[in-house]
């Protein structure tokens, strides 16, 4: 068995043009973010009175949650299910959780007419119990704060042996000491928050039965988010993985990913049973045309994201090849994505809408600065802090 | 004054009738659940037929909510009917004309804003209490609490709500609120009941006026079709139509007869049905946790090695 060494900060050098490259798109979405605060949501985007939720919500919200389950599909796998040998995955899958979450929220608020607001959920005086919405919002608050909270040992390991901060030392021994020994609630606590807002993101479309396209729209919806988002989990993982040993030049680890790959199709499986099931349950296939945009982006989302690598996974030489894992977890992760897209945005069909959606420049700029901003950050992050593990030490076990 | 008393001999004839037909049909037990008792829910009654489009519903709608309201005479103009218009932050209420299907020549006017659901979508999605059903009838809206998420206008099955996208700062939810708080204001009545120089905009108590509906239906069987709009759309809404037209050939949704949070809500409390399933899962997932953990010598070999994450 081959055991990893201790994370540590890896000290990359941060001035490489992948880094600029990301500061420059960080840097231009701050500016459509900086237009959209002073001149309000008409001057930026392409939303009008039919279509109240554009690309920032399908993206940056629908799908930043659900690329995001690495977390809690990594948590559980590691700690509820103990299969230690994957814990070398466990510190990047919960930094990206953390950040994705982070800026979940950070997009909404430039989304929001009324940002300033964005906390009147946590006031029980205006708690709505009815409300999807209002579900998603608190479990998505609540699970944000386990995860800085699961967080906070990393940084106080890096903080806890540095001789230039004496006095912070022991705040951290006893910031890890009481983090740990709690760390069992807290994540149990974060499977269970996941499951919860995983699924009801998807109740939030059943609301509008008149406006969702037949084919997307279905009471199972729920189900279909949360069996997604437990599908999308790993292959987000191997994803971030096979690109971070590439950007920084380390060694791929294959030896945690391919085993790790083996969940892959059986979760993958569950979802298309259910996804096919209920196409034949409520016969939506009857609204199938393939020849329709509809249609084509339905097809895609089901061949290209579900049914194709599901058979890829299935052969070993595929999970033991960097590229053909990296090849086909990204098909896993744009097909949620796409699927996300589908039901926020595809399948909205308004009724009086006199012109179709089409999110304008500004509406993207943003979305990719928000990414680009999101992996500075991680980048910065692992460069200073413990998060990624040293190459395999061979032979120690 | 002339139009206070006209108001109410128009109310107290609605009132009226629906006494005398009291018998008719009983719509008793479909309030069993509203917020207000059917005595108190108050309600509009559209009668198409009866609309001649000259607007001035409009014009009263805007000046009786403040907007800066174009002088009455230019809602004389008639092009504004070229297109499908919806309600829009600044107006309320809109009317449409549509020509005769059958191609007779007398055209249909229609009038569109917020039908104020019995069981309101946008209050339902509304994470907030932002908007609120009034055991009155109407629909109202707190901009105080307000998000700005716009999860009640994917909700609305009527696409009625509408959003003040320039207003960089401070930007609203903005419907009919009909005339919530401003009734007096009006004369007791909403302003665009009170500006309706015809017998087709007429308020009442919910129950009277479905009464009214279904017994000029009897009583003109070759006027109207045998549909009041919005007895039972979406669950039944506050204000109700009366048409001589299929109601989708004038612009109507074809809205289900179910309240759209009648899924959505049944979902939301299952899942949380007396905090029994999440509770379930967190000591289901507490339990495999416990029966999986490895053997205590092997965990402390693999923490000497570094492996084991807090």
């Amino acid at each position: 068995m081959l055991v990893h060494g201790p994370a540590k900060p890896t000290g990359h050098t941060l001035a490489t043009p992948g880094v600029l490259a990301l500061l420059a798109l960080t840097v231009m979405g701050m500016g459509v973010a900086g237009y959209r605060l002073v001149f309000g949501l008409q001057a930026v985007t392409n939303l009008d009175q039919q279509h109240p939720w554009g690309l920032w919500i399908a993206i940056d919200v629908g799908t930043g949650v659900a690329l995001a389950a690495g977390g809690f599909t990594t948590a559980a796998l590691v700690h509820v299910f103990h299969r230690q040998r994957y814990s070398a995955l466990m510190r990047p899958a919960l930094l990206t959780a953390m950040l994705g979450y982070t800026f979940v929220g950070i997009g909404l608020m430039f989304d929001l007419g009324r940002y300033y607001n964005i906390w009147h959920p946590i006031l029980p005086s205006m708690w709505q119990g009815n409300s999807v919405l209002f579900e998603v919002g608190l479990c998505v608050m609540c699970y944000l704060t386990v995860l800085y909270i699961e967080f906070l040992p990393i940084v106080c390991e890096r903080f806890a042996g540095d001789d230039r901060y004496p006095r912070l030392g022991p705040v951290c021994a006893w910031v890890q000491r009481v983090v740990r020994k709690t760390m069992f609630l807290l994540i149990l606590a974060g499977v269970v928050l996941s499951c919860l807002h995983q699924s009801s993101l998807g109740t939030l479309m059943v609301i509008a039965p008149s406006k969702v396209h037949p084919l997307w729209y279905t009471p199972i919806l729920p189900l279909l988010f949360l069996l997604s988002a437990i599908a999308v989990g790993f292959p987000m993982v191997i994803f971030e993985s096979i690109y971070a040993s590439w950007s920084m030049k380390s060694k791929y680890e294959m030896h945690l990913l391919a085993p790790l790959a083996r969940f892959i199709p059986v979760f993958l499986g569950v979802y298309l049973a259910f996804k096919i099931g209920d196409m034949v349950v409520r016969e939506s296939y009857t609204h199938f045309a393939a020849t329709s945009v509809t249609g084509a982006l339905f097809a895609s989302e089901i061949i290209l994201g579900l049914v194709v690598p599901l058979a890829l996974l299935l052969s070993a030489r595929v999970r033991s090849s960097p590229r053909w894992l990296l090849i086909a977890s990204l098909m896993v992760v744009l097909g949620v994505a796409l699927n996300r897209v589908n039901i926020f945005l595809v399948s909205y069909q308004p009724p009086y809408a006199v012109k179709s959606y089409v999110p304008s420049v500004g509406e993207f700029v943003l979305t990719v600065g928000l990414i680009a901003c999101l992996m500075l950050v991680y980048r910065v992050i692992v460069t200073y802090l413990p998060v990624l593990s040293s190459a395999p030490k061979a032979g120690t076990a | 004054m002339a139009l206070n008393r006209r108001e109410f001999m128009r109310v107290a004839g609605v009132a009226g009738a629906g006494v005398a037909f009291a018998n008719n049909q009983s719509h008793a037990n479909e309030f069993a659940q509203l917020p207000g008792s059917a005595d108190q829910m108050m309600g509009v009654l559209v009668d198409i037929p009866n609309c001649i489009g000259c607007r001035k519903c409009e014009y009263a709608c805007q000046e009786s909510a403040g907007f800066d309201v174009a002088p009455l005479e230019t809602f004389e103009d008639k092009s504004v009917f070229a297109q499908d218009r919806r309600p829009t932050p600044s107006s309320y209420t809109v009317v449409n004309r549509y020509g005769h299907p059958t191609g007779d020549s007398k055209p249909a006017h229609v009038k569109v804003n917020c039908l104020h659901c019995l069981e309101p979508a946008c209050v339902s999605a509304c994470l907030v209490r932002a908007l609120t059903k009034e055991p009155s009838g109407p629909v109202v809206y707190d901009a105080a609490k307000c998000m700005g998420c716009r999860y009640c206008m994917v909700a609305c099955p009527f696409q009625i709500p509408a959003y003040e996208y320039d207003n960089a700062t401070t930007p609203q939810v903005r419907k009919c609120t009909m005339c919530f708080g401003q009734l007096t204001k009006n004369g007791g009545v909403p302003a665009c009941v009170k500006a309706c120089p015809q017998d087709c905009v007429i308020y009442g108590k919910r129950n009277d006026l479905l009464r009214l509906a279904h017994d000029r239906i009897s009583a003109h069987p070759d006027v109207y079709i045998d549909h009041v709009y919005g007895e039972h759309e979406a669950g039944g809404t506050s204000w109700l139509y009366l048409s001589s037209i299929p109601y989708e050939e004038l612009g109507f949704v074809k809205a289900g007869l179910t309240a759209p949070p009648a899924l959505t809500e049944l979902i939301q409390h299952g899942i949380f049905k007396y905090w029994i399933p999440p509770l379930a899962l967190y000591g289901l997932l507490g339990i495999i946790m416990k029966l999986s953990r490895p053997d205590p010598s092997e965990q402390a070999a693999q923490a000497e090695s570094g492996t084991v994450e807090c």
